[in-house]
């Protein structure tokens, strides 16, 4: 993703419940970080394509969400909607150093305006 | 060819260092392929004749006694004229004088030496591993301790989960001790089994009261003269008058290193077993032959007839390895494993589980053989794999009922049918209640048995656990052919192939109690399931343990998760509880005070007659609930498949035409039955008199007054297939509405699947059934009403002060924050 401008660090990955998720509010919108049974980490915004469910407040299970508001079951790798529905969750670059999570923000989610 | 009297003869002097197994069986092997060729002399550490060593474990835990386990009596070794040194170990080879020194200072000369040195026990040099009382396992001393120690009870601990100490760990419970097994894998005998297996065993372990703790690390062996107790690294101490280190064994071959033999891990022979000295062989568990060392009985007996072969002059193709295959030996448990069966690359594997005989079958295959297998629970077909393993025949013909075992071969492949019809009529089919094929057949034909539940009716077959329905259906469409037409069974998801009435029966029978119990008991097919069968599995662990099972907050959805009803924006709404639908100015007061402190935007009557917040930002909630909490206030449950509300008319408090107190009634039975939760919603109303103004008749459970008491009415909903309640009973006093209500709420909690409410649960199994549980028969009804307030006991916590005081889930509430920016 070229536009990501800063890796923000927003904790340990151990404050991220297992088989649960928390959020991180941006200038602009609310990204949700998972955390899966087997300990991976990955971020999605936390608004659903269908009508924009919090994902964040969803089961997880596998490698995959669950919206809570319509059931339809997203990949937390690709954010691709699974079985028969159309959509993709967005998904948010992450990566884990040293047991903290980093997460990758654009310009606008971290308050900056594009330069040009 | 000429024969010359040994009289008249000097015979070559075979001396033989070990009188174990490996070097009386190559000792036996001569005898019987040259009687008369040598001069035995045998050398023994230990001060007794020769015994059967795996015979150890049964010697500990009482099944056999020393007698039973001798191989060789003291008049064998006088009948075939051997020598024998018992308790006077060789303490050092001279080979340039080809002579052998004992360490009485006996001298004796050989032409050919045999080693057979054994193994010593690793002993890990952990701090205290010199105190009296830890020991290890590996001869009759040992076990002796073992049992001078295990005859004062006590607690034990066995280092080391493998064979071995798993062995010396039943042994030792068996002898009245109290066992702690730690194994530093993440399952025990992970070398020969695989997780699911090791679970398995575990498991077993467990209900034979051994506490088993994988992944454990030994930090240290605790005491001062004595043991006392063994401290984790990470600090756990777990208390001991006995250590049993059984971690494992290391080749003996320190007399042929201190020889000048060539020694790497293990003495280092060739196929007829010869060192590098050309007149001194060695067999056994001392040797290294083509770079493998062996620790088991099998190959022992190998090496000694090739040993013999050629110690004997007879031509030999000489030993080539050993395919091994490990069995523990543990009465009532089976266990069996045998080459490579860690999967992967080109392998394919088969898998065959039947969780409610406690049978786990792994195959794992490569080009059509059998590369190696895991068996537990069932291990009579284990020699059959080993044998079909060892020879490396193509089995792509048996595949489809490979797992089957080598009974049902015959039949053709691929056919389950046929499988079946192969089983002999005294095959067990069902576990339980010991039902045979033969019984179940007879009872088809001769009754005319159509499906698997006349089957159980008449035979009792697959009526218990359930796990061999799928059997029994193969044998009804066996024997009826085409006009047998199994029923459907609707799987929960597709996570299993079991339905939820198995699922729920599977985890009383079988006592699981965790989600990871079921998912691997039930032969999930997902690592951790889905969105559809954890709330299911989490309702059903709930309701069959109440107390004993946590909750599992990740199993539920966001609402019973957070305690309030997720709107389409994502906001909340908060219902407090008003107990039968009353209320009071303090009350109302704290609503109108929290809906204006957080800005909710609206405030609205619900159905149930309770007072709805909407639109509550998520990380308000636990502030709401607090101030909520202080006027009194609890979780109205409005969000949970549990107790909803219970409705009011005002009744003969109020009402001219008022028959029975209907609004202490409601207030009675909201108080005796909030907080429980259920297969799905579930609501209440009370109406003081026939005009029913509580709308009582389209309730789960609704309470119309009469004028002598009570009608009873169950099975009723609004909603889009709006049904009516049916009439259960009439009843007289408010103690019975209290009790056929308990009652009848847990004959639902434990009979209907999850998300069926009351009315589609009725629809399927009929008034009648509810009525003969609840209605006619009292002692049932007593039994159903005890287990409800039981399980009440434990439920009726608020979790709104929970989480609004007590910190609980404090993470669902609040957002992660910027730690720092790089």
């Amino acid at each position: 993703m070229t536009d990501i401008v800063n890796w923000v660090n927003v904790g340990p990955v151990a404050n991220i419940p297992l088989q649960g998720a928390r959020t991180f509010q941006t200038e602009t919108d609310r990204i949700a970080i998972f955390r899966t049974l087997d300990d991976q980490v990955y971020a999605l915004l936390d608004r659903c394509p269908h009508k924009d469910g919090p994902l964040a407040q969803g089961i997880v299970h596998g490698h995959f969400v669950t919206c809570p508001l319509h059931n339809m079951v997203f990949s937390l790798e690709t954010g691709e909607a699974q079985g028969p529905d159309d959509g993709c969750a967005a998904k948010v670059e992450l990566r884990v150093i040293d047991g903290t999570v980093h997460i990758g923000l654009t310009a606008e989610q971290i308050g900056l305006r594009h330069a040009g | 060819m000429n024969h010359v009297p040994a009289a008249l003869t000097k015979k070559p002097r075979l001396v033989v260092i070990g009188n174990g197994m490996a070097g009386m069986r190559t000792v036996e092997e001569i005898l019987g392929r040259a009687p008369d060729k040598y001069e035995i002399t045998v050398f023994g550490a230990e001060p007794r004749v020769n015994y059967n060593r795996i015979m150890l474990s049964p010697l500990l835990s009482g099944e056999k006694e020393f007698d039973d386990i001798v191989i060789n009596t003291a008049e064998w070794y006088q009948e075939n004229r051997i020598h024998l040194f018992s308790g006077d170990p060789v303490i050092e080879i001279d080979r340039t004088r080809k002579v052998v020194i004992s360490k009485s200072g006996t001298e004796t000369a050989y032409d050919q030496l045999l080693l057979a040195t054994g193994s010593d026990p690793i002993m890990i040099p952990v701090p205290g591993h010199k105190l009296s009382g830890v020991v290890t396992f590996r001869d009759v001393d040992d076990v002796d301790t073992m049992l001078k120690t295990a005859a004062n009870g006590g607690p034990a601990v066995v280092i080391g989960g493998g064979l071995l100490g798993l062995e010396a760990a039943v042994g030792l419970q068996a002898r009245g001790m109290s066992v702690t097994v730690l194994h530093l894998a993440g399952h025990v005998m992970e070398r020969q089994l695989d997780p699911s297996a090791g679970y398995l065993l575990a498991q077993e372990l467990g209900r034979r009261g051994i506490n088993v703790i994988t992944e454990a690390d030994t930090a240290e062996i605790v005491g001062t003269d004595c043991v006392t107790g063994v401290r984790l690294k990470d600090g756990r101490m777990i208390p001991a008058d006995l250590v049993v280190m059984a971690v494992g064994i290391r080749p003996n071959g320190r007399l042929a290193a201190d020889a000048g033999l060539t020694v790497e891990r293990g003495i280092v022979v060739d196929d007829v077993m010869t060192t590098s000295d050309p007149d001194i062989f060695a067999v056994g568990e001392c040797v290294q032959h083509r770079g493998q060392c062996y620790g088991l009985v099998a190959p022992l007996f190998e090496m000694a007839k090739s040993c013999a072969d050629h110690l004997a002059e007879i031509a030999t193709d000489g030993y080539a390895g050993s395919v091994t295959s490990t069995k523990l030996k543990v009465t009532g448990v089976d266990v069996f494993s045998a080459g490579d069966f860690s999967g992967g690359g080109e392998t394919e594997e088969i898998v065959f589980r039947d969780a409610g005989r406690g049978v786990y079958k792994r195959i794992v295959l490569e080009d059509g053989r059998i590369k190696g297998a895991v068996l537990y629970g069932d291990t009579s077909d284990g020699g059959w794999y080993f044998q079909l393993m060892k020879d490396a025949q193509d089995v792509t013909e048996l595949r489809d009922t490979l797992a089957f075992g080598q009974a049902f071969a015959g039949g053709s492949a691929g056919n389950p049918l046929d499988a079946v019809a192969a089983l002999p009529d005294d095959a067990e089919i069902c576990g339980c209640n010991g039902i045979c094929k033969g019984t179940i057949v007879s009872a088809i034909t001769e009754k005319g048995l159509t499906t698997l539940d006349e089957v159980k009716g008449h035979t009792k077959a697959s009526a218990s656990c359930g796990s061999c329905s799928g059997l029994v259906e193969n044998l009804l469409a066996a024997t009826l052919g085409g006009d047998y037409q199994a029923a459907a069974v609707k799987p929960i998801c597709t996570c299993t192939d079991h339905d939820h009435d198995n699922v729920r029966r599977l985890i009383k029978a079988k006592e699981l109690k965790s989600m990871p119990a079921v998912m691997q008991e039930l032969e999930w097919k997902s690592s951790d399931g889905c969105h559809v069968c954890r709330p299911a599995l989490n309702y059903y662990l709930l309701a069959a343990w109440p107390g004993e099972y946590v909750d599992h907050g990740a199993s539920r959805f966001i609402n019973e998760r957070v305690h309030a009803n997720i709107q389409k924006d994502g906001t909340y709404s908060v219902v407090p509880r008003m107990w039968g639908g009353l209320t009071n100015p303090r009350e109302l007061r704290a609503i109108a005070d929290v809906a204006d402190k957080f800005d909710i935007p609206t405030v609205k009557v619900t159905g149930g007659q309770r007072i709805d917040l909407l639109g509550v930002k998520k990380e308000d909630l636990p502030a709401v609930w607090a101030d909520l909490n202080a006027a009194g206030m609890v979780s109205g449950h409005a969000y949970g498949k549990s107790l909803r509300t219970v409705k009011s008319c005002v009744g003969q408090e109020w009402c001219r035409f008022g028959t029975q107190m209907s609004m202490s009634m409601a207030v009675d039975l909201e108080k005796m039955t909030w907080g429980s939760w259920m297969p799905h919603k579930f609501k209440m109303a009370v109406s003081g008199c026939p005009r029913n103004c509580a709308e009582a008749t389209i309730k789960d459970f609704g309470v119309v007054a009469t004028d002598g008491g009570w009608d009873l009415h169950v099975g009723g909903n609004g909603g889009i297939h709006v049904r009516a309640t049916e009439l259960l009973c009439k009843v007289t006093t408010d103690q019975e509405v209290k009790e056929y209500c308990g009652a009848f709420i847990q004959l639902y909690r434990e009979e209907a699947r999850y998300l069926e409410r009351t009315a589609p649960w009725i629809e399927r199994v009929g008034l009648k059934h509810v009525q003969e549980r609840v209605v006619d028969d009292a002692k049932n009804r007593a039994a159903l009403f005890e287990r409800f307030m039981e399980s009440q006991k434990t439920a009726q916590v608020d979790p709104w002060a929970e989480r609004a005081s007590q910190g609980v889930d404090a993470h669902e509430f609040k957002s992660l924050s910027l730690i720092a920016a790089e």
